[in-house]
């Protein structure tokens, strides 16, 4: 196999990107998910509708943001509220997709961006916090999380849910109170593509990416995953994607 | 109304409606006064030690930092602090001045974890920590904004976020839902940087309007710094948009700039190089200290301070704007 000209990263924002159907609105946070709603708006979603949780809505996402409240959120954008109005929105359930980074995801989905260790003050690490993942994750209809994939991420628990997925298992997000019908739908990583299985809400290998075997995302995964009998392949990057990726949605190399 | 769960976190400012309203009647002054001050002014007259204070928006947009530098400067120490930051409570936490957090996040953005954050949490120097969802912050704003002491919302249900807060989950008497009751957040002191203030206070924000108008709502003092300061006829002109009226606000300082080296909507755009100095300066606690005595204890005021940037500079920034 030859080197491959492209990144994890921006593997990851293709696949996520390919992710985002066009008409729909999803919730946007810093870093990747920028990157993907990006690509996704230039290339087959030019109708997506981000939603920035400081109060831009419908922004065209001609340059990155790299802040969830900067100018670039509502550039030629059709809203320009604020975060109430936003987190209210995804409340009453306009908001389709929200896209999750996290530092640990368990087999349920749930996301750790808080603490990393058994206590919670003082923690061995102090991570950022949950900022608008928690409401994001208990709000939007379908979540995306976007992941590198090693075992120290993927892990059995995680030290703190910030943003809940499934929590316990089926039915649990709902006897906690939170909307039915909503949470983790997709996980991209730098290996796979995966969902949840959807009698168990345990997560499961969809399709490995490029040249990766299934052997090595189990290895890399600090849990037992579902496997089905057929797992898919993803399609690496391809030339079109890569060219929008690094000359229109970061040419500043930010992130890729 | 039964309570099901109540988090862990300590309510660190327990509201009381009634004295706030008292305060709002007895403290703020219901006519039009002439409340135009320097930065120096207003944090001596309303930054004390120990209170309990807030910053809008995110510390790389419209952010009040030259407020923020003015409290390091006068070195206002056990801040117990509210809410989600980036450089402004990065400043706070390298200069040690933070002993209680209220946190959503605190970070840097594009550039990862904050360093400080992590200095001063990790070593337990910030004695308390209490867990919230940004939504969950701004409506316990809203709560207080609508003169109520809770208010219920459908966030940070079945979370350890929730479990290290100070919320509880209850039955809703008219659903019977589970509700997560969110606690009215006063705060002794607010600090808002806008595009444009008169000098009674009134206010105007352009672009997103972040948690401004709650936070402004929630606030027993609120100091409020502005690109420009403007007449009242030209707040009269355009009534709509005034976001934060005159008597919510204490403190009015004319401050260009004022949200350097992070973003003013229309106005200037964030200066990249200055914001990565911090990044790799607030990586050791020797950096840290360096930078704030070059840039904050070094200056005597935000003049002095714009000048030290270089207004070459801050023309540069100004230019870069990309325009509606």
């Amino acid at each position: 196999m030859g080197t491959p000209d492209y990144n994890p990263t921006e593997l990851m924002i293709c696949l996520a990107a390919r992710q985002i159907p066009d008409g729909v609105t999803a919730f946007i946070g810093t870093g990747i998910p920028m990157l993907a709603a990006s690509l996704a708006q230039k290339m087959h979603a030019p109708n997506l509708i981000p939603v920035f949780e400081f109060g831009g809505t419908g922004a065209i996402l001609k340059r990155l943001p790299r802040a969830v409240g900067e100018g670039r959120t509502f550039y030629r954008g059709l809203v320009a509220s604020g975060i109430c109005d936003t987190m209210e929105t995804a409340a009453r359930g306009f908001v389709d997709y929200g896209f999750l980074g996290g530092a640990q995801i368990d087999p349920y989905g749930n996301l750790n961006s808080t603490i990393i260790g058994p206590q919670h003050h003082p923690p061995k690490v102090r991570l950022p916090g949950s900022g608008g993942a928690n409401d994001v994750g208990s709000f939007c209809w379908r979540t995306i999380i976007i992941m590198r994939h090693d075992k120290l991420r993927f892990v059995p628990r995680v030290d703190f849910i910030t943003t809940p997925g499934y929590l316990t298992g089926p039915g649990a997000r709902e006897a906690a109170g939170l909307p039915p019908g909503t949470g983790p739908y997709r996980v991209v990583s730098t290996l796979a593509l995966l969902d949840f299985d959807e009698e168990t809400k345990w997560m499961r290998l969809l399709a490995t990416n490029p040249g990766v075997t299934v052997e090595q995302v189990v290895e890399n995964t600090g849990f037992e995953l579902i496997i089905p009998d057929r797992v898919g392949q993803n399609e690496p990057p391809t030339e079109e994607e890569l060219r929008i990726l690094r000359e229109e949605v970061d040419p500043e190399r930010f992130y890729i | 109304m039964r309570v099901l769960e109540s988090g862990l976190g300590e309510l660190i400012q327990p509201p009381d409606l009634d004295a706030f309203r008292e305060w709002n009647r007895e403290k703020k002054a219901h006519g039009l006064v002439d409340k135009l001050m320097t930065e120096q002014e207003a944090i001596s007259r309303f930054v004390y030690d120990g209170c309990y204070i807030g910053t809008e928006l995110y510390g790389t947009v419209r952010c009040p930092m030259s407020l923020a530098r003015e409290v390091v400067r006068q070195g206002r120490k056990n801040l117990r602090v509210a809410g989600q930051g980036v450089l402004e409570l990065d400043l706070w936490l390298g200069a040690h001045l933070v002993k209680t957090l209220d946190i959503t996040y605190i970070g840097l953005e594009v550039y990862g974890t904050s360093n400080c954050l992590r200095r001063e949490v990790e070593s337990g120097r910030v004695e308390k920590v209490v867990e919230w969802s940004n939504g969950g912050i701004t409506w316990r704003f809203k709560a207080t904004a609508m003169g109520v002491p809770f208010l219920p919302v459908r966030a940070m249900l079945g979370s350890d976020t929730f479990r290290y807060s100070a919320a509880k989950v209850v039955e809703c008497p008219f659903t019977g839902m589970k509700v997560c009751l969110i606690p009215a957040l006063i705060l002794d002191v607010g600090l808002i940087h806008v595009h444009r203030a008169d000098r009674y206070g009134n206010s105007q924000i352009e672009g997103i309007s972040g948690f401004a108008f709650e936070l402004a709502r929630a606030s027993k003092r609120l100091i409020i710094s502005a690109e420009e300061i403007v007449d009242t006829e030209e707040i009269r002109r355009y009534p709509d948009r005034t976001i934060i009226p005159y008597y919510l606000v204490d403190a009015v300082v004319h401050a260009p700039f004022g949200s350097y080296p992070g973003e003013m909507v229309y106005m200037y755009e964030r200066d990249e190089e200055a914001i990565r100095e911090w990044v790799e300066a607030s990586k050791t606690e020797e950096g840290t200290q360096a930078y704030l005595n070059r840039y904050v204890y070094g200056v005597a005021n935000h003049q002095e301070y714009l000048e030290l940037v270089g207004w070459e500079r801050l023309e540069r920034v100004k230019a870069a704007v990309e325009g509606r």
